[in-house]
């Protein structure tokens, strides 16, 4: 152990005078221009207790004094492993599925609340992820796609007062045709030049919705979108169909919950069609793709359309239940927000993505106490995902998979 | 043998921007033919296999296939035609199966049946495949990667397939292997074969006519034999 201890004091003690460094400026320089030590060096000894504990911890392991402690609990995390890979897949849909439909009645509304959100982002990570992690182009733009679609509604509502159900569709088409428009030009790029790209579309989007007073009210937003109308069944005299405004959270809770999986749906079949090998084999190898007779061009629009129409349906749904839509719902950080959602949880995987905006949207909740320290600790998070899981929290299984192979 | 060549190029130039890499460049392949392309680094073979498939725009000339001009033909549209290239360095879907792989080169196929007959049979020509069949293409070694970037481009279907440098960075008892398959496509499928090389020796015995390329032009052409005993070949590529 004190060999290993002498292997890393070095980079250690580097590593904590780095950090001192970096936590100073940040906790003692006030912004009346007086620079204090105090706070620093309190929050410094803190942490640098901490990690040492850690560090001391992680030696015993490494030097095997600790074997007697951790061979049980990999033990145990190994069993559990197997059985939940034992498990057939429908058994964890159903499962999910199951939990997902009672989950409102357990909580109240804010925990109803975070949930909506919670499928909102799993339709737009799902949506981004045909993009990112089947056709293999970075968009650092995709939450424009999410603002057309709730202004969309937003003003065929209010100034042609037009339903929520007409608009649903009327939604997904601006979008599609606002992922078709930036994606024409831009698709001739490639790797960090599209990425560029469509960061400046995204940026002037949001910049349109921003400045378009008579049509959008710019940066004051559209204030009261009508609610989504449903009609229920009433049998007071005979049978008959009576309008409702949604009013309810939960309603909205399950339609949520029904656009999530008819989306996880969707991207589901896409993978494991023809359009999801042309993806794949885009973002593997793209002139060999050309040279196997893909028409990239098509296809790269195709996903980027597909994905823009996931958008454009979640944002409806934003947009009727926020009954208020703002340019300032759609920044570069909302984008950067679902980008990491899908890198977390494991491009390519559907699982990994609902793990993923779980895990984004509902930790922060949690710590809402550490409220400034939020960016902190994710960046920490992910930092520490890279470290130890690369290929995201549930990495995508490629293994044969596909439905016509199990014959071959 | 028919007397109209299935491929042709009448006095082609491309390049990438100002840099002009193929400075007139015509060539004739017979049906049934292997045809060998010989030359230094950075002479154009690549750039012409680039240019016959549309990946690289010609700039003057004409590419003629089976008698057809296909200048303006998009690169995806010649598998369908039966004009199939294996690029240099294999570039194979290296995430994907060995599988998938050979699935992509059938993408432009319907016939789900024949296609799993199809690699069936790949994996009869190429056990190792079989074998490899659920591994990622990447994990696979440098020879084994290139048998499935040739049965990737079999899967196509080709008439005449375009072969860039099959023996790169492979041991030499692996390339011998690679050679083998290569007149076995030919002589027992009947694919003609337009074959790009710098190992001059190997290519010139498989093939039955070369083409020298220096600088974007074609320098020398003539029967292999020929070229095998010409002074200034085994000076220049032979290394004697
Ligand atoms: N993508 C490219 N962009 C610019 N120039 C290129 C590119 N590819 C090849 N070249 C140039 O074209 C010429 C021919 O290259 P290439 O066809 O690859 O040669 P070979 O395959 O015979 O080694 C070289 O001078 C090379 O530098
Ligand atoms: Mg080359």
């Amino acid at each position: 152990m004190i060999q290993e201890f002498k292997k890393v004091w070095k980079p250690y003690a580097i590593g904590m005078l780095w950090l001192l460094g970096l936590l100073w400026p940040l906790l003692g320089v006030h912004p009346d221009g007086t620079m204090t030590f105090q706070t620093t060096f309190i929050v410094w000894r803190y942490i640098l207790a901490g990690s040492f504990v850690c560090l001391i911890i992680y030696l015993i392991k490494v030097s095997g004094s600790l074997k007697f402690i951790a061979d049980p609990i990999s033990r145990a995390v190994g069993n559990i492993k197997t059985t939940s890979t034992a498990l057939p897949t429908w058994v964890w849909i159903t499962a999910v599925l199951i939990f997902a439909l009672i989950y409102p009645q357990f909580t109240g509304r804010y925990g109803t609340d975070v949930a909506i959100n919670v499928l909102l982002y799993i339709c737009l990570g799902l949506g981004l992820n045909v993009v990112v992690g089947l056709a293999g182009m970075l968009d650092l733009g995709y939450i424009a796609f999410y603002g057309v679609g709730a202004y969309t509604y937003a003003i065929l509502n209010t100034t042609y007062g037009l339903g929520f159900w007409v608009c649903l569709p009327l939604s997904a088409l601006t979008a599609c045709i606002a992922g078709c428009i930036v994606g024409y030009p831009t698709l001739r790029m490639r790797g960090d030049y599209l990425a560029i790209v469509t960061l400046g579309f995204g940026e002037i989007i949001r910049i349109i919705l921003n400045n378009w007073m008579e049509l959008t009210n710019g940066p004051n937003g559209i204030l009261g979108i009508k609610s989504i109308g449903i009609f229920l069944p009433v049998f007071e005299n005979g049978f008959t169909f009576e309008h409702f405004w949604m009013k309810k959270l939960q309603l909205f809770y399950y339609f949520a919950l029904g656009l999530a999986i008819v989306a996880a749906i969707c991207v589901q079949r896409l993978n494991f069609s023809r359009v999801g090998r042309a993806w794949e084999s885009i973002r593997e190898d793209e002139t060999a793709a050309e040279l196997m007779g893909v028409n990239t061009f098509i296809y790269k629009l195709l996903a980027y359309a597909m994905g823009a129409i996931f958008a454009g349906l979640a944002g409806a749904f934003f947009a009727a239940r926020m009954r208020f839509v703002s340019p300032e719902s759609f920044t570069f950080l909302e984008s950067a927000m679902v980008l990491c959602m899908v890198v977390l949880g494991g491009m390519g995987s559907i699982p990994g993505i609902i793990l993923g905006v779980a895990a984004l949207i509902a930790l922060p909740e949690i710590f809402r106490e550490f409220e400034s320290y939020r960016m902190l600790i994710f960046g920490a998070t992910m930092v520490i995902m890279m470290l130890f899981r690369p290929a995201g929290l549930i990495p995508a299984k490629r293994v044969g998979t596909r439905s016509e192979e199990k014959e071959g | 043998m028919s007397t109209q060549p299935i491929l042709e190029l009448k006095n082609v130039h491309s390049g990438y921007g100002s840099i002009k890499a193929l400075k007139g460049i015509s060539l004739k392949v017979m049906p049934g033919e292997i045809v060998a392309i010989i030359g230094a680094n950075g002479a154009g073979k690549s750039t012409t296999l680039m240019t016959i498939c549309g990946i690289v725009k010609v700039e003057k000339g004409e590419i003629l296939y089976q008698g057809k001009v296909i200048n303006k033909v998009p690169p995806e549209k010649l598998p369908t035609m039966g004009l199939c290239q294996v690029p240099e360095g294999r570039r194979i879907f290296p995430r994907l199966t060995v599988m998938e792989n050979l699935r992509l080169g059938a993408f432009y196929r319907d016939d789900t049946n024949q296609i799993m007959k199809d690699i069936q049979y790949s994996y009869e020509m190429f056990p190792i495949l079989g074998e490899r069949k659920s591994q990622k293409g990447g994990t696979l070694s440098g020879g084994e990667q290139q048998m499935l970037a040739i049965a990737r481009a079999l899967m196509t279907k080709p008439k005449v397939l375009l072969l860039d440098e099959p023996s790169l960075g492979l041991a030499p008892i692996i390339v011998q292997q690679i050679f083998d398959i290569i007149s076995q496509i030919n002589k027992e499928e009947g694919v003609t074969i337009l074959l790009v090389e710098q190992n001059a020796n190997l290519a010139l015995q498989a093939a039955s006519r070369g083409y020298v390329v220096e600088t974007g032009e074609i320098t020398l052409e003539d029967e292999a034999q020929a070229l095998l005993s010409n002074s200034k070949i085994r000076e220049a590529y032979l290394g004697e």
